[in-house]
């Protein structure tokens, strides 16, 4: 079953390659105004002539292609700017405008570089390109692929309008640090009681998201009932919560008995994170995945933040759990044990403190925050089999930023990495944004090794 | 099931060229982590430097390809001055995860389409180092027995990525056997003693990554002159597990033991694939085992247990002795 979209996308393409026969038909067909049919290339030379009310099939359609659509900054499609496509030896090659829905496409004769130019001068009077020198534009196209070439542009006055881009990916940038923070406390907490970096933290996280897909999702599928998002998500948190502390009991604290060094332990979970991540690429696939409740909420504004209620939940429970862990830390009889092995386990234990009990509760907690934080992070984006290992380095650098083993630390450290992941889209492509999380781990480890709140210790 | 396609499919993977270039991955790791007892998790970072060291010089700049590899390597070292001199004195697992996201950071750059212009961004770089294929000697055609066979040109990069692999452990075996490696080896075990007997461990560390580190780039640029691309995607940080696996299978800080490994790893790989393969064309396997991309994925999952049972039952491989794996001593 096609959604609507793919159908108007699959329509459109057809349009356009029929038009570059039959232009006339097509602009009486739905209207396009006829410059959008380009320049026909000379191989597509479809004259036959469809009975009204129906798609021409696409003849000898030319495979490679150009297309985008021309927003301004509050979305409104801009219809009727000209775009001028040439390949790289300054041959025009076709030219195409704008539609209703400030959508263009154009066909080239094959792969190769072409540059786009938008013609400025057909833009509406109160709209510019936010980035003039993005134009014309170089696109690559490979064989058989209807590249996207994307220009940007917005009102004259652009200043209200960063502020509102500046609000909205520091709020954006406050809910990937808190899930991150939610998700590093347990990595924090294993590594200060009983010095092991677990590296297959992440795919605790990746776990929690895929299994919680899987009930409320994938199970329906499988012919099983359809369980709420909510109840769905309090099983899994539970259920990784108690597969952290298996573990805890059955492989490393063994293994710590048996006196294996921290680079032999360090080394195992690099292994357990690879076997796990690969069962789950296994079981669920690779396509990434969205749960199926609370999508498509429409945002609410306030002042000049607009969030999705989802948004906001998740950002208010995250801050809620935060606190109390560290209330839990910081007043209850296990907090302070958990304090305590921290410090100096031998003394822990020689004043009553049962460590490997404590042990054992730093990772239930901690695998069940890491499966919560998946939950969050997929339902707010979505979920896929590497997500562990891709938010592992983030959760890293959140640690290390913050000073490894230090409770507020890694709160502080994930909000940090949060901020600068998502600020720095507004200035740099966003395909480097997880760069400038790891760059900022590798400077904060270089000055300040012992991190924000750390204690200097791991200079070795 | 077929057992001599299983059999000789492993076999052809295991003498392949993509078995050497891992081989080299692998003695560089050694050094740093077998005979120094450095972790670096980032040695896919050097293999990456090397390659597109000798992609960008001969694709974007049309240099000679002995240019080429001459920046691959110098991309290593400096790579490794950049790293080491600030993080070699952190702990371990700091220095760990600063490697890790050192080789990442890279990764992306070079993937990123703001310089698409020169490293090709997430496309890559094609038809790299054509000089390669045009000094091959060997006449065309395909040589081996059977199944185990290889077309000249893959013949060609086999035998010059095993002759390095060959050559670098020989470097490596003459070096630690000389003073510096006895010292080296010394701050494996304890690095207070060289640095009380007035050594300059960070120099010595620093030489050491510098080493190998280059090893590793050698391995990179073989192995891209041998596919004759580049590709960011395929310097991923699972490289550097897959490196420590081959190591680790073939015993750290043993001579000869990461080219065991490394036959060992990728005869493993492409025996288990094939066999997989098979019994899922006879319907052997449950139906999500059988599917497109799930042969890899199975396969990794046993690298994964056999990682962590290697570490549990035998840390010091096949050919290491248990006396040199004194791992997380500090």
């Amino acid at each position: 079953m096609q959604t609507y979209r793919e159908e108007t996308r699959l329509l459109r393409t057809r349009l356009v390659a029929a038009a570059m026969g039959a232009m006339w038909l097509v602009t009486v067909l739905v209207g396009v105004p006829a410059a959008a049919a380009a320049t026909a290339p000379a191989h597509a030379a479809d004259t036959s002539l469809a009975p009204p009310g129906r798609i021409l099939p696409a003849q000898q359609e030319s495979d490679e292609g150009i297309r985008g659509a021309i927003r301004d900054g509050e979305g409104e499609p801009v219809p009727d700017v000209v775009l001028i496509v040439s390949d790289s030896d300054g041959n025009e090659v076709g030219e195409a405008t704008t539609d209703e829905n400030g959508q263009w496409e154009v066909g080239v004769p094959g792969p190769g570089t072409y540059s786009v130019l938008l013609d400025e001068a057909t833009l509406p009077e109160d709209v510019e390109l936010r980035d003039a020198e993005r134009n014309p534009l170089e696109v690559r196209v490979t064989s058989g692929r209807t590249v996207p070439a994307v220009f940007q542009v917005g009102e004259g006055d652009t200043g209200r309008q960063q502020l509102e881009s500046i609000a909205r990916a520091t709020a954006n940038g406050l809910k990937f640090g808190l899930i991150i923070a939610m998700a590093a406390v347990g990595l924090s907490l294993i590594f200060s009681t009983t010095g092991l970096i677990n590296f297959a933290h992440g795919e605790l996280v990746a776990l929690g998201a895929m299994l919680t897909w899987y009930l409320n999702v994938g199970l329906a599928g499988d012919g099983g009932p359809y369980i709420p998002l909510i109840l769905a998500g309090a099983i899994v948190i539970l259920a990784v919560g108690l597969f952290g502390g298996g573990l805890e009991r059955w492989l490393f604290r063994p293994l710590r008995r048996r006196r294996l060094g921290i680079f032999q332990l360090l080394i195992i979970t690099i292994g357990l994170g690879l076997a796990i991540r690969h069962v789950l690429l296994l079981v669920f696939g690779g396509s990434p995945r969205t749960y199926r409740d609370f999508v498509g909420q429409s945002a609410v504004s306030i002042g000049p933040i607009s969030l999705t209620p989802r948004d906001m939940v998740i950002m208010a429970a995250s801050a809620l759990i935060l606190a109390a862990v560290a209330t839990m830390l910081q007043r209850t009889r296990t907090g302070k044990a958990i304090r305590a092995v921290a410090d100096n386990p031998a003394l822990a234990s020689a004043s009553g403190i049962d460590v490997d009990r404590v042990i054992l509760t730093v990772w239930i907690t901690g695998a069940g925050l890491a499966a919560t934080g998946g939950i969050f992070f997929g339902s707010a984006v979505s979920v896929d089999w590497f997500m562990g290992f891709r938010l592992l380095l983030l959760m890293f650098a959140a640690v290390i930023l913050g000073g490894i083993g230090t409770y507020y630390g890694a709160m502080a450290g994930g909000i940090v990495i949060g901020l600068v992941t998502e600020l720095s889209v507004l200035w740099f492509p966003s395909e480097l944004k997880y760069m400038w999380a790891l760059l900022a781990l590798i400077v904060v480890l270089l000055v300040r090794p012992q991190g924000i709140l750390g204690r200097r210790e791991r200079v070795g | 099931m077929d057992w001599v396609v299983v059999l000789s499919d492993g076999l052809r993977t295991a003498l392949g060229p993509q078995a050497a270039a891992y081989a080299l991955l692998a003695i560089g790791l050694n050094v740093h982590f077998g005979f120094t007892g450095m972790l670096n998790f980032g040695q896919v970072g050097f293999m990456l430097v090397g390659a597109y060291g000798v992609g960008i010089t001969t694709v974007t700049y049309g240099g000679p390809l002995w240019l080429g590899i001459l920046v691959g390597l110098a991309a290593s070292l400096v790579l490794a001055l950049i790293v080491g001199i600030p993080t070699l004195r952190l702990r371990a697992d700091y220095f760990a995860i600063t490697t890790i996201a050192v080789a990442e950071v890279l990764r992306l750059i070079v993937r990123s389409s703001s310089v698409q212009d020169i490293t090709g961004g997430p496309f890559g770089l094609q038809s790299i180092a054509p000089e390669f294929q045009r000094i091959n000697p060997i006449p065309v055609g395909s040589y081996g027995i059977g199944r185990v066979s290889y077309p000249h040109g893959q013949l060609w990069t086999l035998l010059v990525t095993w002759a390095v692999a060959l050559l670098a452990t020989l470097v490596v075996i003459l070096l630690m056997r000389s003073p510096w490696g006895r010292v080296v080896k010394s701050i494996r075990e304890d690095e207070e003693v060289p640095r009380s007997l007035g050594k300059n461990v960070f120099s010595y560390k620093l030489q050491s990554l510098m080493l190998g580190g280059a090893i590793g780039a050698a391995g990179g640029i073989l192995f891209s002159m041998g596919s004759q691309t580049v590709n960011a995607d395929t310097y991923q940080p699972q490289v550097t597990f897959y490196a420590y696996v081959i190591l680790i299978l073939g015993g750290a800080a043993s001579r000869f033991g990461p080219l065991l490994g490394a036959v060992l790893f990728w005869f493993l790989f492409a025996a288990i694939s094939t066999a997989l393969r098979q019994a899922a064309r006879a319907d052997l396997l449950p139906d999500f085992m059988s599917a497109g991309g799930s042969i890899g994925a199975t396969v990794l999952t046993l690298v994964g247990f056999a990682l962590m049972a290697l570490m549990i039952f035998r840390p010091q491989g096949i050919l290491g002795s248990k006396k040199e794996m004194v791992l997380g001593a500090r």
